[in-house]
């Protein structure tokens, strides 16, 4: 294992201290429990929003804490849900009377964590509406799975729900957004390597020279099936033909398409796959009104990517349209 | 206490032989936490081992950093320091189980069999509650049900301790052909079969701590 670390045990607190250092002008690091907070937290009358899951997803969730996305996002260690005590320090810290809104992937550890910290947290006397994410096609949602994995529309939640939150919408209208954006939103994913975790030092599974996994999850879990590598052509295919067939997307819907780096691929591929995706998308008669192309939810160093496919509406591209101040994402500012 | 005669080992279960459980199940998550980590990137995200000894060692900085006045306690104590450490599904899983044995528990000096198995149930149905896992789902559970079976049918405290660790062990090695319903591993569908499950693992190694902490 090579990486730039300093010890495997000193990862997290190394990255916040990263992060403090960078944007200590805008955002507010808490280290016990770990929680980073926009620096204007709580704003008055608006609702909160935050976020948390395992690190190695970077630029998600810190990256997304500022004006027009995220109040507060707490981060686990890598790979691992944070504690229900970041998740609680961070609600009241965000709360400005409003109500705050907790968007939670659907993982096991996630959601029970999550849980905890709603339970726990009764009695601070803040309203909590919570947005599950569950739009990876990939796995099959049935009662004999943990159903399906929370990935790329996250990224699009946040975004859209912050956009809300600042025009001021109430809690349950910033909280329904958020499950319609997630209810409209499909994606998938592929990995053309392994990452390895500081912890474990190990890939976090084998994938031959010529194979790629198809359907592969953001924390490296295997995907649907493997197969010798093609052309770009037919991976984008592979990806978009599920997810096209799953909500379904029809002819005549407005989409947003993203295509996402998992953080170990050149923009330059992106960019390939994304022309992919956009020849699919015509062919079959949507119209593509925005697109996000980069490494916003990523699984380490993995090399790979995946597709979200969101069917929009007037609201959704309103408030995707709306500033954002994030040392991830910024536009209209 | 030991009386010396064969077979009749059992210490008494009090706060000072609870602290030595606890002593002991984080020597054992030290100890095993390649062998955790190894099972978990197998069919997981191979953070078990990790996490569990994180969480472990923090219980341990939190038992001698204050007064535990009863056997309770002791369990809350480990609870409390297992949900704010560990993160993950292992996190609330083990922290509930610790907490409900623990509420169980409070105010007790000493414990005899039956309250022991008695707090073991209560904290097999948090875990189940919070966890949401059935028998054969391929879980800590699937190790967990026959233990805590086994200590509630036994007659005294020795005979049922080793009895439940046995039966968690065989729960434990059961998970290996089973096809995972619940966390990471179930994303796996029919690839999760041939893998012993993690946190079926660490539970094993929970009550064999028990045994060498309480039958001496």
């Amino acid at each position: 294992m090579k990486k730039l670390i300093n010890a495997p045990d000193a990862v997290l607190q190394d990255e916040l201290h990263g992060i403090e250092a960078a944007h200590g002008d805008r955002v507010r690091v808490s280290y016990d429990p770990a929680y980073i907070v926009r620096i204007d937290a709580p704003v008055q009358g608006k609702v909160g929003i935050i976020s948390g899951g395992g690190s190695g997803h970077e630029p998600m969730h810190g990256g997304y804490v500022g004006p027009g996305m995220l109040d507060a996002a707490c981060p686990g260690e890598v790979f691992t849900s944070p504690t229900p005590d970041q998740m609680i320090e961070a609600t009241k810290a965000v709360n400005g009377g409003a109500g705050v809104v907790h968007v939670v992937k659907n993982y096991t550890g996630d959601v029970m964590n999550f849980d905890m910290a709603a339970e726990m947290g009764r009695g601070e006397d803040i309203e909590v509406e919570t947005v599950l994410t569950n739009d990876d096609v990939a796995v099959e949602d049935s009662l004999y799975t943990a159903g399906r994995r929370g990935v790329g529309v996250t990224v699009l939640v946040e975004k859209i729900c912050g956009g809300a939150a600042e025009d001021r919408k109430s809690l349950k209208e910033v909280a329904d957004l958020g499950r319609r954006v997630n209810a409209n939103g499909r994606s998938m994913g592929m990995a053309l390597t392994p990452c390895i975790t500081p912890a474990s030092g190990n890939p976090s599974f084998e994938l031959g020279d010529d194979e790629v996994e198809i359907g592969i999850g953001i924390h490296g879990e295997p995907g649907r099936f493997r197969e010798k590598i093609g052309p770009a052509s037919q991976i984008a295919e592979r990806l978009m033909t599920p997810i096209l067939e799953d909500l379904p997307f029809n002819s005549g819907d407005r989409v947003l398409a993203f295509v996402n780096g998992m953080g170990g691929t050149p923009l330059i591929e992106l960019y390939i796959m994304y022309n992919e995706v956009a020849k699919i998308a015509q062919e079959r008669g949507l119209t593509i009104e925005r697109n996000l192309i980069g490494n916003y939810i990523t699984s380490l160093e993995m090399q790979g990517c995946s597709i979200t496919l969101l069917k929009l509406d007037d609201e959704m591209v309103r408030y995707w349209d709306a500033p954002v101040n994030t040392p991830a994402l910024r536009w209209g500012v | 206490m030991t009386d010396g005669n064969p077979g009749q080992l059992t210490v008494a279960i009090t706060r000072d032989t609870t602290l030595d459980w606890m002593n002991r199940f984080a020597a054992e998550m030290s100890e095993h936490r390649q062998e955790l980590v190894a099972l978990d990137t197998a069919i997981g995200d191979g953070d078990h081992g990790t996490n569990m000894n994180r969480g472990m060692t923090k219980a341990i900085e939190r038992l001698g950093a204050a007064e535990q006045p009863d056997v309770g306690a002791v369990l809350k104590t480990v609870a409390m320091a297992l949900v704010s450490t560990v993160g993950g599904a292992a996190g609330p899983l083990y922290g509930t189980l610790f907490l409900q044995m623990g509420n169980a528990l409070a105010g007790q000096e000493t414990v005899d069999l039956a309250t022991y198995a008695g707090a073991w149930r209560k904290g097999l149905e948090g875990v189940q509650a919070r966890g949401k896992a059935q028998p054969q789902d391929k879980t800590m559970v699937d190790a967990l049900i026959p233990a805590v079976d086994a200590l509630e049918g036994a007659s005294d405290l020795d005979g049922g301790l080793r009895a439940a660790a046995q039966a968690a062990q065989e729960g434990m090695t059961a998970t290996t052909p089973l096809v995972a319903r619940k966390g990471r591993a179930s994303y796996l569908g029919e690839r999760s079969a041939g893998h012993q499950d993690p946190g079926a693992t660490s539970t094993y190694y929970l009550f064999e701590s028990a045994v060498e902490a309480f039958a001496g």
